[in-house]
């Protein structure tokens, strides 16, 4: 029993992992700002979910599950909070969303990070 | 070992972050950077707990969960408005008394 | 009913994060809460919006299909950041929210943020402003079964 609870946490774990490291890779990757936050998006949801589920199976049935519980879902309340005021702060100080056809209107923002 | 390699991953996402926040090119993408890094600071605190023995540690990540929020909020009502003592979105509706 | 919900929350919320259960750090734990619900009391802050008791036998249901749909559209975003060259569309537009309430409109335009590859820019009366990633999550939302389900969530109470 031990043993297979250490295997599906550790799976978790590693997938967890894998998501937030892509989110990231996404975030350095993805052309724009309004693009980037998708990318954050990844590692705010599915992969911090799978994380703290990985951590929570190894805390047992203890108060630091809980604990761990209430970081997920105060993730699950504050990310999208945060995303919105970002987005719309962007938004409103004129930042122009990346589009396929965009790009030779405002060549000077994407010469500095269309580069991969 | 499993925590150890977890701490790893979320080393190598964390300098990922790092660049981006490094790179800019707008203020925003700086921002939705170390928002990033925040989260993934928290999972690292909670992960460090479980590698040292020291349950309390989820406190710390609790904690720190709370206040990366309200500092990111915190710096893009700066940058909005210029200072922190204007009331943000709709025009004092409730405010007055 | 929405100050006992919040007290009751707001007590929970403290035996789990205290881990200490003498008489004294109970009592404690109880006249913080009660002070905690007087203010807001005075404040006016608890009503439906804030506290909304009202949605808790329909929620539960709700956060499953939005997991299930939060778990789908992770793994679409992860393909296209992972795919070489640019497999992004990036796309604004508006969709319609058809809730009634301002909380309708609130939880809508969050678990469109929540889920990846869509993020709500602006909301301009009954419209929300969308950043789409792709075309898939743009259909995706397009679809209205996201709002269809806020919908009912609001009108089940």
């Amino acid at each position: 029993m031990e043993a297979l609870l250490d295997i599906v946490s550790g799976v978790l774990l590693a997938a967890g992992s894998f998501f937030i490291i892509f989110g990231a890779h996404g975030l350095v990757r993805l052309p724009d700002m309004f693009a980037r936050m998708h990318g954050a998006g990844v590692t705010d949801t599915l992969g911090a979910g799978l994380f703290i589920a990985g951590l929570m199976i190894q805390g047992g049935f203890t108060l630091v599950t809980a604990k761990l519980f209430l970081i997920l879902v105060f993730f699950f309340f504050a990310s999208p909070t945060s995303s919105y005021a970002l987005a719309n702060a962007a938004l409103s100080q004129g930042e122009k969303p990346w589009t396929w056809n965009s790009e030779d209107s405002n060549g000077d923002k994407d010469g500095t990070s269309s580069k991969t | 070992m499993m925590f150890a390699a977890a701490t790893a991953a979320l080393c190598v996402a964390m300098l990922l972050a790092l660049l981006r926040a490094c790179l800019g090119p707008t203020v925003y993408d700086r921002v939705l950077a170390v928002n990033s890094f925040g989260t993934k600071t928290v999972l690292m605190i909670a992960v460090l707990g479980f590698l040292a023995g020291r349950p309390d540690f989820m406190d710390i990540a609790l904690l720190y969960a709370l206040i990366n929020f309200v500092g990111t909020i915190a710096v893009l009502k700066f940058f909005r408005y210029g200072d922190m003592a204007r009331p943000g979105g709709r025009p004092a509706a409730k405010g007055g008394d | 009913m929405h100050a006992i919900s919040l007290g009751l929350t707001l007590f929970a919320t403290w035996l789990l994060l205290s881990g200490v259960y003498t008489p004294l750090f109970i009592f404690l734990g109880v006249l913080s809460c009660a002070i905690v619900v007087v203010i807001a009391l005075r404040m006016e802050v608890i009503d439906r919006e804030s506290h909304p008791v009202h949605l808790s036998m329909s929620l539960p249901g709700y956060w499953l299909w939005l997991g299930k749909e939060i778990v789908l559209a992770n793994i679409d975003v992860t393909k296209r950041i992972l795919s070489p060259g640019q497999a992004i569309n990036p796309s604004v537009f508006r969709v319609k929210a058809g809730q009634d309430d301002e909380l309708g409109k609130v939880i809508y335009a969050n678990s469109i943020t929540l889920t990846p590859g869509t993020v709500t820019i602006d909301i301009d009366d009954d419209d929300l402003v969308i950043h789409a990633l792709s075309e898939t999550s743009r259909d995706d939302l397009e679809s209205g079964e996201m709002d269809r389900r806020v919908t009912a969530l609001g009108d089940g109470a």
